[in-house]
């Protein structure tokens, strides 16, 4: 269901400290978010490739995903040069292409991949349940990380579950149509499936108190910072600083 | 003499899910410390609902539950009983709900107040025991349905209980899975009750089998488990088999 494809490898970054890739991650994306310059941009976007290399990952399976969000792009893409303010570029019949809206797009789409390759490299190259529990580490709000670890756990058995009901349908000959029919019968399906997952949460919610469960999660696992993680920290905090400032510089 | 080996002691329980049609009507039950307890019973009997207002995750309209001596009846007090009672769920997907094997057989002793260590090591030497080594890292929802069901059985154990209540704990495993928690069970010093439909697992792993009928649990004589247990309509009446 949720396949962790660049979870599990041996590279550097794999080893780093959830932790330590969780806030740097988090700053990066903030920084990048916010900068608007193109050569604190395109430092960024270097950044990223340096940190994806480092990850030593599969360049088709990371390819194929940037094509996934870059196809949202696209739209921006085809409206953004023709509803921006400014100096004309190029004209297509009665529309204008602008210089800014065309700039405009690149920023985006520079920005976006850097983020996207950045968190590539260091959330995704960390197991789902590790990161739930180094953003409790990090103190994150219980609730928020129960949600996070029960959404990646149940997904799976409510997926089964709809695929069971499909099936069911199908095998007593049920074809969608643009009809009534077919709207009602999807529309029980989602409906039973509520159902279902509300009937789940309460015997899970049972079980747990079967289990001693008052509201506290506790976990297993504990995290060790190595030199490698200080000096990759200290490299990644610096690179950071490096961008601000050049981000700085230009708009001053 | 009763009263220092009576663990669980229910008294008159009426329960019911919808206005006027009761599902436990003046249940009455006892369990000694020791006794192996083996329950059938129709689906939609109870059974299950027996369990859970034992465990206090449902309460009676009226009637009085003892466990270990002491009257229950607020969820403060049944924090204690599930400390010391185990329950297996029906659906194991119910009770796995850790990402990883070793995480879930750990969240009982982590709730129980153990140390991460202690959890662990809880956790590992209850799934040696189980013949589960290896699993401590599996991911639980790719576990097989067999699997699943032993990991379960190693969340409850893990927490160290006096009393079992099972779910049907043999439902839907095939033959080997079968025979292996029959064996895991037979080797418990624990009084236990299990909830089945399947007359050849109980008579190996209790010593008496009541029936549920009517919101009442009865002990059924033409179900006293002997050598050669069978079942079919009218069992209970005295008859003869030809071959």
């Amino acid at each position: 269901m949720i396949e962790e494809q660049f979870a599990s490898g041996e590279s550097f970054v794999h080893h780093l400290d959830p932790r330590m890739k969780i806030i740097t991650a988090f700053i990066y994306a903030v920084v990048v978010a916010l900068s608007s310059g193109f050569p604190a941009l395109l430092a960024a976007l270097a950044v990223s490739l340096v940190l994806i290399t480092l990850a030593r990952l599969s360049m088709r399976k990371v390819l194929y995903r940037l094509v996934v969000v870059n196809g949202l792009i696209l739209f921006l893409w085809i409206f953004l040069p023709f509803t921006y303010q400014g100096e004309a570029w190029f004209t297509l019949g009665p529309l204008h292409a602008t210089r800014e809206g065309i700039a405009f797009a690149i920023q985006i789409t520079v920005k976006c991949n850097a983020i996207l390759l950045a968190l590539i490299a260091l959330l995704a190259t960390t197991p789902i349940v590790t990161l739930g529990h180094a953003m409790g580490r990090l103190r994150v709000p219980d609730i928020l990380i129960q949600l996070f670890l029960f959404t990646y756990r149940y997904i799976h058995v409510i997926f089964q579950e709809y695929d069971r009901l499909r099936n069911a349908m199908k095998a007593r000959g049920f074809v969608p149509r643009t009809n009534t029919h077919t709207y009602r019968s999807y529309a029980y399906l989602v409906g039973m499936l509520l159902v279902r997952s509300y009937d789940r949460a309460e015997r899970i919610h049972k079980a747990m108190l079967c289990r001693g469960f008052r509201g506290k999660y506790h976990t297993l696992s504990q995290f060790s910072v190595t030199r490698g993680d200080v000096a990759y920290f200290m490299v990644m905090v610096s690179v950071i600083l490096g961008m601000v400032l050049i981000q700085w510089k230009a708009i001053r | 003499m009763e009263g220092n080996t009576l663990i669980i002691n229910l008294k008159d329980i009426s329960f019911s899910y919808a206005p006027d049609t009761p599902v436990l009507d003046k249940l009455s039950f006892h369990l000694h410390r020791g006794e192996r307890i083996g329950l059938v019973g129709p689906n939609g009997s109870g059974k299950t609902t027996f369990f859970y207002l034992v465990m206090g995750l449902l309460r009676p309209s009226s009637g009085t539950i003892e466990v270990f001596g002491k009257q229950v009846q607020a969820e403060k007090d049944f924090r204690d009983v599930r400390k010391r009672i185990g329950l297996l769920f029906q659906d194991a997907d119910d009770q796995l709900f850790s990402p990883t094997v070793l995480e879930d057989v750990a969240f009982g002793p982590l709730n129980l107040g153990k140390s991460p260590q202690e959890a662990r090591d809880i956790a590992m030497a209850t799934l040696t025991k189980l013949g589960l080594l290896g699993f401590e890292d599996r991911i639980t929802y790719r576990l097989s349905g067999g699997e699943k069901r032993l990991v379960s059985l190693a969340t409850v154990l893990a927490m160290d209980p006096e009393v079992l209540l099972l779910d049907e704990p043999t439902n839907g495993l095939d033959e080997d899975t079968e025979e292996k928690i029959t064996d895991i069970l037979k080797g418990l010093s624990l009084s236990c009750i299990f909830i089945s439909h399947n007359l050849d697992f109980l008579s190996k792993t209790t010593d008496r089998i009541y029936a549920m009928a009517n919101g009442k649990i009865f002990l059924d004589e033409a179900l006293v488990p002997h050598s050669h247990i069978h079942t079919h309509k009218f069992g209970r009446l005295p008859h003869e088999h030809k071959s």
